[in-house]
């Protein structure tokens, strides 16, 4: 059967799948709408807060983001799974206990103001807005590309399916369609996984493959570090950043993954405190199968590139690929652009080198090197992966469903956040608390149902900054939520003074520094020093600075707090209450 | 009768933190002690194909996260237990 017509089959039935879903799983309530109403089993919220994590880029683009920078991309790994140690330790069974709806609505009642709530609201729809964009654009690149619609057509139809699903059923749709992504999604990822796991080192386990050996006896790291070292660049496994940028980098992404509402409100769906732990244990389970493959893949097929266009010695002149042998995969991904080749010194071989590296310059100009001939998307490190490894038609199919699936459960957990922010914490919350149960289910489906379509125009019409603003989004997360929902629980005498001023704070302070070099308001040329090292502050990059956003929060709010009246009574009793999982 | 549920509230509470910053402190070690601060010296030794600091930056960083959050599931089960506010 010829790849179009089996990948229409394989996302045909998923999304049929996903709607099925939805009929069964309608919400009959404002508690399921916004929480699933509370009976979600901890190993199946797992699997939702998994899929509700892992985006379009873990899925996509993580492993080839890990090929390029090789041990620098550490951050990512361990800053989007260690943030959800701190999210069972420090935030999870408290909230669960708190009992109620959303992350705002915590906000509001322990600081008993609703002007910390609407700040909570607004820091959390412009983080989970940012967050869209991306989902969006990657739902309508992975219809464009494979199955040869344009990227409008294929926008509106994962539109569609998120509008139905999520409409009709809220988190309760939400969680079950998600559950159902996850699994499409991690099939996806790592049956291609093991398969050129299997080729490359003979190993089935990924995760051991990226220690195993190749071909020739040597291990596959040092194969790579020494290959890429003859090329002109670093080391794959040593350290090219600094040690401290590093270090802010990883924890301003842990603190903001803690801090992000939309996974902290999958914990609200469980039915018990000890739920809400165990549940976070499951999801980084879960995370984690794909996210310690994904190493191996960065890795394995990176390690695969350089061996197609190298094959021979480096220096050699029959060393590099001539380009009239290319394998069918390398012709089929140029077509999309993603892979391209340009003949600088005309021998008709393909040279893939470090050409920024003035200190490679002469060895490569004693090769007869005229500069790089090769850029490679790494988009295409997960995508072309099943066919590299020359895995059957439906594998490759099955991977383009997996990227839509993970595109589809971010996008509809975002989408909730959203949503249940405006209808219960703004709608119900502040402007008319007077509203009925039934009127409050249907200004939740309607603002359900604007956020698809807000989402899907900003897909459409994408802001030239969406990139630049996802990092934004961690920084956001980390300065404002994740310190006050942290100080609202561990600390007692916190009042709504100090709350406020903590957040207010720590988000000016963030968006400041990353406007500085961002540009103001994102607009291009508006920055006010250029953004490269040398201009950071103790070398804090703007992606990194959310977890000195966070500390300043911390220190602002408690010196407003302990100059300020410490909180009523019946606050210090509610933070008692949450502390202990059932009254005694 | 009052005063011994507040004693006995705080003493769970105590408990629960001792055992908050004991796995947040292995947490930060291994992720930014083993993985970040120390990776350049682990990384000359190498241990199933792996330079260290690589593996733990890669891979047991990862792995020790779910040890950590699952010693914390069994170790709170406990305690809630012990102060009679396990959940029905």
């Amino acid at each position: 059967m010829d790849l179009a017509l089996t990948t229409y089959l394989i996302v045909g039935a998923t999304f049929v799948l996903y709607i099925g879903i939805a009929i069964w799983a309608k919400a009959g309530s404002t508690g399921e709408f916004y929480v699933a109403g509370k009976g979600v089993h901890p190993i199946a919220n797992g699997m939702a807060t998994a899929a509700d994590w892992m985006s379009a880029a873990s899925f996509i683009s993580m492993a080839g983001l890990i090929a390029f920078l090789g041990y620098d991309a550490s951050v990512y790994l361990m800053g989007w799974t260690g943030g959800y140690v701190l999210l069972a330790l420090l935030l999870a069974p408290y909230l669960r206990k708190f009992g109620k709806f959303t992350v705002p609505e915590f906000i509001g009642d322990r600081f008993y103001s609703k002007t910390a709530r609407v700040i909570a609201v607004i820091a959390l729809i412009v983080a989970s807005i940012t967050y869209v964009i991306g989902q969006m654009k990657g739902i309508g690149v992975a219809f464009s590309r494979f199955l040869e619609t344009s990227y409008e057509v294929g926008l509106f139809i994962g539109m569609a399916i998120v509008f139905f699903y999520a409409v009709i059923g809220g988190m309760k749709g939400i969680t079950y369609t998600q559950i159902a992504q996850y699994c499409v999604m991690i099939f996806a990822y790592t049956i291609p996984a093991i398969f050129i796991s299997l080729a490359i080192t003979g190993n089935p386990a990924p995760q051991l493959g990226l220690g195993g050996t190749v071909a020739d006896g040597q291990y596959l790291l040092n194969t790579l570090d020494n290959i890429l070292v003859d090329l002109g660049f670093s080391q794959y496994t040593a350290m090219k950043g600094t040690t401290l940028n590093m270090f802010f980098l990883t924890m301003s992404l842990m603190i903001g993954t803690a801090g992000l509402p939309h996974v902290i409100v999958r914990f609200f769906t469980v039915p018990r405190v000890r739920d809400a732990r165990l549940s976070a244990g499951w999801t980084l389970i879960f995370i984690a199968i794909l996210y310690t493959t994904a190493p191996a893949v960065g890795a394995m097929s990176f390690y695969n590139l350089i061996n197609t266009v190298q094959p021979g010695e480096i220096g050699a002149e029959d060393g590099n690929l001539a380009y009239e042998n290319v394998p069918g995969w390398f012709s089929r991904w140029e077509e999309t652009g993603l892979l391209a080749w340009d003949d600088k010194n005309d021998d008709g071989r393909i040279q893939y080198y470090n050409a920024d590296n003035p200190a490679f310059e002469p060895t490569a100009e004693s090769y007869g090197w005229q500069g790089n001939e090769l850029t490679v998307d790494r988009d295409i490190m997960v995508m072309a992966n099943p066919e590299i490894a020359q895995l059957p038609n439906w594998v490759i199919a099955l991977t383009v469903a997996g990227g839509l699936a993970a595109a589809l459960s971010t996008a509809a957990g975002l989408l909730m956040a959203i949503s249940s922010s405006i209808s219960h914490d703004l709608i119900k919350g502040v402007i008319n608390p007077k509203i009925g149960e039934k009127s409050e289910l249907l200004a939740a489906r309607i603002a359900m149902g604007v956020a698809v379509l807000v989402a899907g125009y900003l897909g459409l019409n994408p802001p030239g900054f969406a990139a630049q603003v996802v990092a934004l989004a961690f920084g956001l997360a980390a300065s404002s939520l994740f310190p006050v929902l942290m100080l609202g629980i561990f600390n007692r005498r916190m009042n709504s003074a100090g709350a406020i001023a903590g957040m207010l704070s720590g988000l000016t302070f963030t968006l400041i520094y990353v406007f500085i070099f961002k540009g103001w308001f994102f607009i291009p040329g508006t920055n006010m020093l250029p953004d490269t090292p040398e201009n950071w502050l103790f070398g804090i990059g703007p992606q990194s600075i959310g977890a000195i956003g966070a500390l300043i929060n911390v220190i602002v709010a408690a010196l407003v707090s302990r100059a300020t009246a410490p909180p009523p009574k019946e606050i210090q009793e509610l933070v008692e209450s949450i502390r202990v999982p059932r009254s005694a | 009768m009052a005063s011994n549920q507040e004693q006995a509230a705080m003493a769970y509470w105590k408990e629960n933190v001792r055992l908050l910053i004991t796995l947040l402190i292995i947490w930060f070690v291994v992720s930014y002690g083993l993985g970040i601060i120390l990776a350049p010296l682990l990384n000359n030794i190498m241990i199933a194909g792996y330079p260290l600091g690589f593996w733990f930056a890669q891979q047991g960083a990862i792995y020790t996260f779910i040890v950590l959050i699952f010693v914390y599931v069994f170790r709170m089960n406990a305690l809630d237990r012990k102060y009679d506010v396990y959940e029905k």
